[in-house]
């Protein structure tokens, strides 16, 4: 049965290429627009959550009631100690986050930067691909991104160069780059990790703060257990010994990132919509094509051909037009990623692209499904006028 | 009664309507035996059509007994009819013959494709087929680049190449000029003759009966002549068409 249907269903697409291959290229389309709607929203997502996500801790301290938001909690270095004595607790590290503005060497621009304080050998600092990990707390070091390294042509030994508004006036801080890691976005920016203490001195403050000698303050304190499986034991701990904190998951911190779930839910409805569109393109085609065939499947089945037979040629065609589509929708979408700039937030993930390939190869036959039932309907008595 | 290869007994077809109930076909016995190819004439609405779709089992009749090679065509099931239309049965239609992305050579294929029966042999007897039509130039054409005419013999080929108990043609000379429908019906009564089977014409042309062994008249839904003399034929086909 399949060696008929196919050849039927093959045939009938190979004679007719120009009008299928318009249709192939419709799905392309759709295929392109689905890819690039799910790459971008890996990329927002990558560029919000990247830091945090790659992070050797398994909690993240917050002050209490600061509902999970980094920039809204400030723990100073007491509740540091407290977290460390607690059982389960392997390491811990301050982690302080800001902004600043990175002076391009090339053309003296201004690169905007997520600014980390992260302590030297500590959970928050990352791995470095490239030359050596921070010094020590105090030492003007930075460990770049490497987003930032590509966009601001900064390399291993490079003085970079820190633009921070303190009080009314701008300051400039020059730091040496003893390292390069990979991608490491906090907040859709590329980022700069120093030692705390120097980042306590090179953050943003207000006019009050200038002047004032107080402990370093960070936002939050970032814990690797010595038993990962042992999260909520030890966040309950946490909460329990050390006063006026909350411990969250990894997870729980990517999703109360200001914005992450509105704007994760926002692509992933466009994405299901531009499915849904596709689905509703390739059934409107493969009906009316079946509405224009009806004499031709008359004849067929009056000559001895079986409804599956009829049903699985039309499957077939439906599956050969649409892995075109798909096919050739995902080769013009990588050619067009390859002359992407860095600083469009776009990030072909390997998992996402295959749900959406799945899910592209799947709406063909979806959306075929009416015709397919309306071909298997069709009486060849009357598709041939020999009814009374 | 197994002599003959299509043998039918009282076969009644009604239909519900709003006047009551129509008897299309009404109380219709026949026999044809291999070889021999016959015309089922009438004028529009006597019923032939009807007749004639109830033979190639694409209507269920509502009584009576239509055996073919001794198989009851009314009772069988669906399944069994379609394998019966693909095995037994070779059709020629008046128009939306053809398989219109299959070339001349592949729709006459087709049929054996469909009995599992495509082999080097029966590629050949195809082509051969098909230039015993005058079609030997045409077989890589498609439907739409071949003429009624050729279209008809493609046709007439797929409906005798997998060697069919009957052959079934409903008007196949309905959108052909005159000569080219004299030239096809006489093409097509050798054929039948050559190669042992039943043939079952149904014509409005009363002209084409010229190339047949019998004619079977029916009017209102019964089988109302037969002509079987060979004089009464030849009158009848000079008389034309029927209204």
């Amino acid at each position: 049965m399949l060696s008929i249907s196919s050849y039927l269903a093959l045939k009938e697409v190979w004679r007719n290429r120009g009008r299928f291959l318009l249709v192939s290229l419709v799905i392309a389309l759709i295929t392109l627009l689905v890819l690039f709607i799910a790459a971008l929203g890996e990329g927002l997502g990558n560029g919000n959550r990247e830091y945090i996500s790659k992070l050797d801790a398994e909690l993240v301290v917050f002050q209490a009631k600061s509902d999970f938001l980094i920039q809204a909690s400030r723990l100073g270095r007491n509740r540091l100690l407290s977290v460390r004595r607690v059982d389960g607790v392997d390491n811990a590290g301050m982690l302080g986050t800001t902004n600043a503005n990175l002076i391009v060497p090339a053309d003296n621009s201004s690169l905007k930067v997520a600014l980390l304080g992260v302590e030297p050998g500590r959970p928050g600092e990352p791995p470095v691909e490239e030359g050596q990990q921070l010094g020590t707390s105090q030492a003007k070091e930075a460990i770049i991104d490497r987003n930032t390294a590509l966009r601001s042509k900064l390399a291993i030994g490079d003085m970079l160069t820190l633009r921070v508004t303190q009080g009314t006036d701008d300051e400039f801080y020059k730091l040496r780059v003893v390292g390069i890691t990979g991608g490491q976005q906090y907040a859709l920016q590329p980022s700069v990790f120093v030692p705390f203490n120097t980042w306590d001195t090179v953050r943003p403050k207000s006019e009050a703060e200038i002047g004032v000698s107080s402990d370093p303050v960070a936002n939050v304190i970032l814990v690797k257990l010595t038993d990962p499986s042992q999260v909520e034991q030890v966040r309950s701990l946490l909460t329990r010994q050390v006063e006026k904190v909350d411990a969250a998951t990894i997870d729980e911190v990517i999703q109360a990132l200001p914005g992450y779930s509105a704007q994760q839910s926002t692509l992933n409805t466009q994405g299901g919509f531009t499915l849904f569109i596709g689905i509703l393109v390739i059934g409107g085609f493969f009906q009316i094509q079946i509405l224009q065939k009806v004499p031709q499947i008359g004849v067929l089945k009056a000559i001895g051909t079986s409804n599956p037979i009829v049903a699985t040629a039309a499957v077939i065609q439906i599956v050969v037009v649409t892995v075109i589509g798909v096919a050739v929708g995902g080769l013009l979408t990588f050619l067009l990623s390859l002359f992407f700039p860095p600083t469009i937030p776009i990030v072909f993930n390997g998992t996402s692209a295959a749900v959406a390939i799945i899910a592209l190869v799947l709406i063909g036959p979806l959306g075929g499904l009416v015709s397919i039932r309306y071909a298997v309907k069709i009486e060849p008595l009357k598709a041939l006028g020999l009814s009374s | 009664m197994t002599a003959y290869a299509l043998e039918t007994q009282s076969v009644i077809k009604t239909y519900n309507s709003d006047s009551g109930i129509i008897k299309a076909v009404d109380d219709v016995s026949l026999q044809i035996a291999a070889g021999e190819f016959v015309a089922l004439v009438g004028p529009s609405g006597s019923g032939k059509t009807t007749m004639l779709s109830i033979l190639a089992a694409l209507l269920q009749p509502s009584s009576g007994q239509i055996l073919l090679d001794g198989q009851d065509l009314a009772t069988m099931s669906d399944v069994a009819r379609v394998a019966l239309r693909r095995e037994k049965i070779g059709f020629t239609f008046q128009a939306n013959n053809l398989v219109p992305y299959l070339t001349a050579v592949e729709n006459v294929e087709l049929m054996l494709r469909l009995n599992k029966k495509l082999d080097r042999a029966g590629r050949m007897r195809a082509r051969e087929l098909l230039a015993r039509l005058g079609l030997g130039e045409r077989l890589n054409n498609l439907p739409g680049q071949m003429s009624g005419g050729q279209q008809q013999r493609v046709a007439i080929a797929r409906a005798l190449i997998h060697s069919p108990s009957l052959v079934l043609a409903d008007e196949p000379t309905a959108s052909l000029d005159t000569e080219r429908a004299y030239q096809v019906v006489e093409t097509f009564a050798g054929l039948i003759h050559e190669q042992n089977r039943a043939g079952i014409m149904v014509t409005h042309d009363l002209r084409m009966c010229e190339y047949v062994d019998r004619v079977l008249q029916m009017q209102d839904g019964k089988l109302v002549k037969i002509y079987t003399d060979r004089k009464d034929i030849l009158k009848l086909a000079k008389g034309g068409r029927h209204s």
